[in-house]
């Protein structure tokens, strides 16, 4: 078998043990290649368990900036003997393993269509440090700087990296690069060469490199979140705690050294939302973090909410469904969950961000809407865009931007003798009038209740009001249309009746598997939906396709029944292309279904399922 | 909960208060439970309070969770801003409420049921987070709403009208208030408006977290002989061990009230508690003293009413997170937003 040849176009997968303090010095292997023009995509596949278990690193090299799991890996660096047979299997033919030689394996633990680097890390470490601790830690640090000579990374960019890192601990800097080097040189002197490599470029440009929950919290800094309350669940975590780091800089009344911010770590989900709900309802933003089984615990508060009408933000970064499921891996599963949160009748706003650009966007614009709407709205990510750092477009904010709090009666109003009856559809648009406590001594002080009542807040069973309270939330769900973001087309190049729509995480796998199959021949319109309520331009999209695929990564469809619910169409006209065994969706998953489904309709694939 | 609004109509000889309000101006709708309902006199003491400490009636925000207890806030301050939440839960919501403008008066009002049974977290929570509020119990031992069921604070051996016995422990409300770290306990009972009224009006002084214990006879449901929440029970057992009065902060309210031993406990707004002490030996600054001596008594079947425990030290929430004095409701753009110069550099270190 040939050996793999790629610059600049490859996957690296390290396989380590939970706890080993490989994360820094793989995320440090991503960056350098960065750093020299050359965009990655790295995933964290990580178990629930803090030691011992397996866990992996995929980077993804791509000069041509395919930002989605490729499937597939070209040089597997097996520092982990509990998964040696599964991870020696995912190697393509032709493909590379590192792995550490210090007690050599018989050929027969190898493939024969496979190159083999054995590297005696352990035996380096050993006679280089004595404590053990550090034999471990920088035995993954030595291990970068041999991977740097096999893919002629540039050590001075490594180095520049580690000064970084370790600017406030300078003390750590020289081992750090010590090790480094001590891996470079036994690799370059006594490995051979291997036909992958990084070549400097100039493809990553202006991008910036982030994970999304330190962006979502960044976009609640910027979006006037002031109110935090959250309960911490992977994968939620790291963003409530992104939003604490952001607020210590930002946030400090520079004259008093005093917070203009409040994050309460509450005892679970449900006063966390409780907490939110209090604060929305007193005029203050506020926003919670969490995942599936938070979102569970909150629904009889986001029905209150909903019901009250009081401004609420719930970003649910979601997990492996249901119960507590995969918690450390991803999924796009608690769609219908939030978009019907809690009993009776509900609708509820859904943003869906592609990315951590949008994550930030879309972050402070849940918490305009909620205000505008007085609602609950959810920013739905996922592990995926959550946890792992991706290559985006920059944050911008327009100073001149205004928050929109809202229809919020003041005082000078209330004298001015404007009719204010809490729950009175005033402007036709099915979004009341509120006030804040303590707006005016006499005037438009209301009774807030989760119980049914009048358009002036007074408790009331009349069926009648009943009535027209539920037909005036669907109003206002029907305003929301119009203000979420718009969906995003992206037309074949050639008229096509097929069509497919996706969102969130699956948008960078889904845009190279639709080039893959467009030079398959196989054109596909495709619309990238971004929040819920669904838009008109979705409904024109399915009506101008005779067959659109439905991609997402859960197991029931549920991006399709809410289309189907929304729109009332054929389902039959809808054809689900569903992955959900809790890692993040492939480029060939996609363009192997889709062609497969496009065959099965007459369409003839020239090489169905090519990626990369 | 009612839709039934009292009649606006005033007497124009009405005593007004310092700030021109007459009583009638704290009162809120005509109340729906049961003629005799010990909650109703709550109500009354709190609209007597409110009135004494020349309150502002728009400036308190009223939370309630869910039960017959829960509804009462419909019943007083009626130009305040009031929020029935879910049951259990109105903790949460008021502390939200209190984290988005510190400036208002927190009055959280529920029962045994909403915060001894289902809510018995958040209680917990919101009295160690030291949340600035008045926090009362109107504690019947009893769901009234739902027509009779055992609360967590009913009595062991109790027997409810569907002739089930109450086998569980009790809870003592004042007990886990103490141990939780609320800087405030109390103990009233709706029938002695002469202790509860001062008890109510020391509790929205204080700068903290103050908790009330009301035992509050449900007339419908646990009022009979036997129960240790009923008017005659109480009016037999009960053991003050202080009257109070207070002079807040800003006026000139003195009282002359010779009754034994007297000391008197500044709060750190300038408000003093003049405490009377009718047990000589009782320190109500013991934290740790005050739980002994309410088990003490508890076990001799008395029930131990007044000012148990105060720390006029007390820090609230917003103290322990240092946040700024001006209501985050009123911060805009200009306090919230870092800006695009700011974003810029975020970007630069990112790459």
């Amino acid at each position: 078998m040939k050996p793999i040849e790629a610059v600049n176009d490859f996957v690296v997968k390290f396989a380590n043990v939970n706890g080993s303090g490989s994360a820094s010095a793989n995320e440090l292997f991503a960056k350098s290649i960065l750093r020299m023009g050359v965009p990655v995509s790295p995933r964290n596949i990580f178990p629930s368990n803090i030691q011992g278990l397996p866990t992996w690193y995929e980077v993804r090299v791509t000069e041509a900036g395919h930002l989605g799991r490729r499937g597939g890996v070209d040089l597997m660096v097996a520092m982990n003997p509990q998964t040696w047979d599964a991870d020696l299997a995912e190697i393509e033919p032709g493909g590379y393993l590192f792995y550490d030689s210090t007690r050599p394996l018989p050929a027969a633990k190898f493939r024969a269509d496979i190159s083999v680097l054995g590297m005696p890390l352990t035996e380096i470490c050993n006679g280089t440090y004595d404590d053990p601790r550090q034999r471990q830690l920088f035995k993954n640090i030595i291990y970068v700087g041999a991977l740097a000579a096999l893919l002629q990374i540039d050590l001075a960019v490594i180095e520049a990296l580690i000064a970084e890192q370790y600017k406030s601990k300078p003390k750590l800097l020289a081992p750090n690069v010590h090790a480094l080097h001590l891996g470079h040189d036994y690799a370059s002197q006594s490995l051979p060469a291997i036909g992958l490599g990084v070549r400097q470029a100039d493809a990553v440009g202006g991008r910036i490199f982030i994970d999304g929950n330190s962006a979502a919290a960044l976009g609640c800094v910027y979006g006037g979140a002031s109110v935090c309350a959250w309960y911490p669940i992977t994968p939620s975590s790291s963003l409530a705690e992104a939003f604490q780091k952001y607020c210590q800089k930002l946030r400090v009344d520079p004259d008093t050294g005093r917070n203009r911010y409040a994050i309460v770590q509450a005892e679970d989900e449900i006063a966390s939302i409780g907490m939110v709900v209090g604060a929305g309802w007193n005029g203050a933003r506020a926003f919670t973090a969490t995942s599936g089984p938070g979102i569970s615990l909150m629904n009889e508060f986001i029905g209150l909410a909903y019901f009250a009408e009081i401004p609420v933000t719930i970003i649910d970064v979601q997990r492996g469904g249901p119960s507590t499921g995969m918690p450390t891996r991803t999924q796009q599963s608690d769609l219908l969950a939030c978009a019907h949160a809690s009993h009776g009748d509900t609708k509820h706003v859904l943003l869906l961000p592609e990315d951590p650009h949008e994550c930030f966007e879309f972050a402070a614009t849940a918490l305009d809407l909620a205000d505008r709407l007085q609602t609950p709205v959810f920013l739905m990510t996922d592990l995926d865009i959550g946890m792992n750092q991706r290559l985006c477009a920059p944050f911008a904010w327009d100073d001149a931007r205004r928050y929109d709090r809202g229809k919020v009666m003041t005082a000078e109003e209330l004298d001015a003798g404007k009719d204010f009856g809490r729950y009175k559809d005033v402007d036709g648009d099915g979004i009341p009038w509120r006030t804040l406590p303590a707006t005016h001594p006499t005037r438009g002080s209301y009774f807030t209740r989760g119980t049914s009542r009048d358009a002036y807040a007074r408790y009331s069973e009349r069926g009648p009001d009943y009535v027209y309270n539920m037909q005036r939330l669907l109003q206002k769900f029907d305003t929301a249309r119009s203000l979420v973001p718009a969906p995003i087309l992206r037309a074949a190049p050639r008229p096509t009746p097929h069509g497919a729509i996706f969102f969130g995480s699956t948008s960078p796998a889904m845009a190279e598997a639709i080039d893959a199959l467009q030079a398959d021949g196989i054109a596909l319109d495709t619309l990238r939906v971004r929040a819920y309520p669904f838009p008109d331009a979705v409904r024109d999209f399915i009506a101008a396709h005779e067959r659109v695929f439905i991609v997402e990564q859960n197991r029931d469809g549920q991006l399709r029944s809410l289309i189907v619910d929304a729109f009332g169409i054929d389902p039959a006209k809808l054809v689900p292309v569903l992955h959900y065994d809790g890692t993040p969706i492939t480029a060939r998953f996609i363009a192997g279904a889709i062609g497969k489904h496009a065959g099965a309709y007459g369409v003839t694939a020239l090489h169905a399922g090519r990626v990369a | 909960m009612t839709y039934i609004a009292k009649p606006k109509l005033h007497h124009p000889t009405l005593a007004c208060n310092a700030i021109g309000y007459t009583r009638r101006d704290y009162e809120g709708k005509v109340s729906t439970l049961c003629a005799g309902c010990g909650h109703d006199s709550i109500s009354a003491a709190i609209i007597q309070a409110c009135w004494e400490l020349d309150i502002e009636p728009h400036r308190v925000a009223k939370l309630s969770g869910i039960g017959c207890s829960s509804k009462t806030p419909d019943y007083f301050l009626g130009q305040s801003h009031g929020f029935n939440t879910v049951h259990g839960r109105m903790p949460s919501v008021l502390t939200g409420a209190n984290l988005a403008n510190r400036t208002l008066l927190y009055l959280g009002v529920s029962g045994d049921g909403d915060s001894a049974s289902i809510g018995l977290g958040q209680f917990a929570h919101v009295m160690r987070r030291g949340v600035d509020m008045t926090y009362i119990v109107e504690n019947n031992g009893v769901y009234g709403l739902t027509k009779g069921q055992f609360s967590a604070t009913a009595d062991p051996g109790s027997v409810s009208k569907k002739g089930v016995t109450n086998t569980d422990s009790p809870l003592d409300m004042v007990g886990m208030a103490l141990m939780l770290g609320a800087s405030f306990v109390a103990r009233g009972f709706s029938g002695d408006k002469r202790q509860l009224v001062p008890l109510i009006k020391a509790a929205i002084a204080h700068k903290g977290a103050a908790f009330i214990d009301v035992i509050s006879p449900c007339v419908a449901f646990n009022n009979h002989a036997g129960s240790t929440k009923s008017y005659e029970y109480v009016r037999e057992h009960n053991e003050a061990v202080n009257r109070l009065d207070i002079m807040p902060a800003r006026t000139e309210i003195t009282v002359d009230y010779a009754d034994g031993d007297t000391i008197e406990v500044e709060q750190h707004d300038g408000s003093v508690l003049r405490l009377h002490k009718l047990h000589t030996d009782y320190d109500a600054h013991d934290r740790v003293g005050a739980m002994n001596y309410l088990q003490a008594h508890q076990a001799k079947g008395e029930v131990v009413t007044g000012l148990l425990y105060v720390d006029p030290e007390a820090r609230d929430l917003h103290a322990h997170l240092d946040t700024v004095d001006a209501p985050f409701n009123t911060l805009g753009e200009r306090e919230l937003c870092p800006g695009a110069a700011v974003l810029e550099k975020i970007n630069k270190g990112l790459r």
